[in-house]
């Protein structure tokens, strides 16, 4: 990983971010909505079989990521040194993250024994009950480290926006692919 | 010694049914004997069965005075189990029981009455998501005597309907109650 002799992030890693921005963003939204259905909504099913199914893939995409980040070269993060520190935290924190809300995610679904759907497609199984309470603590640790998460991706897209406008350097443009 | 040791025993034993002795039982959870389960419409096209996993229990009982007899049982709410992970987490969030907040539901006799055939009506208070309400268990003897393992049993069947709303939880469903089926059988201590 970072060999810091490339410009700017290659295509795969461009797309494994850009898939995974629009995902995670999307899936907040559908999770903050769904949890306030009414049972007679026609969505009470449909949202959560559709959030579970692709926070799975998710999961499935954010470990083939992860994987491609060991072997591919990476452009150096540009900043003060603090910046620098500050930005290989907070990338470093948004993967702990999703994996937390991956597996609390499965966890509050799965303490019945019950395996998970995706799309109707395959079954993940379920692991069933691993400690007392597993679905509810798992629930609030799923509900908070989610907004933790789009806490720390505010940050992130502001930084990026500050470097992009304020630095004028390549921070925004490298991830995009349009380095100068 | 040991003679008179045994006959005053008997004696002791004789004399216990005519000043009515009550003995006191425990429930028998930890061998699952017992079972604090509920019932309530889905719909109004079926029925969800669920229980309370854990729960502890004690009641005195007397055959020969039925109307001495008590019961006291505390569940834990955090226990409830309706076979789906997702329904049990939303049942025991704040929208229904609220177990954080009100981790125990108890129900503790104040007057029981002999009825004919063996019923019995247990008049006592039900306390649930944290509201004390009077509440009647309709009850029947099953069976008493020695179990094979050296212990004397006594069991009881008993129902009881709860309307959400006396106990503050919202109705959500096409159901205003939920309907409670119990089965106890008590070990005498």
């Amino acid at each position: 990983m970072a060999q810091h002799q490339v410009e700017k992030y290659d295509g795969v890693s461009r797309l494994f971010h850009w898939l995974s921005a629009i995902t995670v963003l999307a899936m907040f939204a559908l999770g903050v909505w769904m949890v306030e259905l009414d049972y007679y909504s026609q969505w009470y099913q449909k949202a959560p079989f559709v959030h579970k199914s692709v926070g799975l893939l998710l999961a499935a995409v954010t470990i083939g990521r992860l994987l491609w980040r060991l072997k591919a070269e990476h452009p150096e993060v540009e900043g003060k040194p603090v910046e620098v520190m500050a930005a290989r935290t907070a990338h470093s924190m948004m993967y702990v993250l999703l994996f937390v809300l991956f597996v609390s995610g499965y966890l509050i679904s799965t303490s019945d024994g019950r395996g998970i759907e995706v799309f109707g497609w395959f079954t993940v199984p379920g692991a069933g009950e691993l400690f007392r309470d597993q679905s509810d603590i798992a629930g609030r640790v799923h509900y908070y480290a989610a907004f933790l998460l789009i806490g720390l991706v505010v940050v992130h897209v502001a930084a990026a926006l500050k470097h992009h406008f304020f630095d004028k350097d390549n921070t925004l443009r490298k991830m995009i692919g349009i380095s100068k | 010694m040991k003679k008179v040791i045994l006959t005053s025993g008997l004696a002791v034993v004789l004399a216990l049914p005519a000043v009515g002795w009550s003995a006191d039982y425990q429930m028998d959870t930890s061998g699952a004997h017992s079972s604090v389960n509920f019932k309530v419409s889905h719909l109004g096209y079926g029925f969800i069965k669920g229980r309370f996993n854990e729960f502890t229990g004690s009641f005195s009982y007397d055959p020969s005075n039925l109307t001495a007899s008590k019961v006291m049982v505390t569940v834990d709410t955090g226990s409830l189990d309706s076979n789906h992970a997702e329904r049990d987490k939303h049942l025991r969030s704040s929208d229904f029981i609220d177990a954080r907040e009100y981790p125990e539901a108890t129900f503790v006799s104040t007057s029981v009455t002999s009825m004919a055939g063996g019923k019995l009506k247990i008049a006592g208070d039900l306390t649930l998501h944290g509201m004390t309400k009077p509440f009647t268990i309709d009850a029947e003897i099953i069976g008493e005597g020695n179990d094979p393992w050296g212990n004397y049993r006594a069991g009881f069947s008993g129902t009881g309907r709860i309307e959400l709303a006396d106990y503050g939880v919202k109705v959500m469903g096409s159901s205003s109650y939920v309907d409670l089926e119990l089965y106890v059988e008590g070990i005498r201590q």
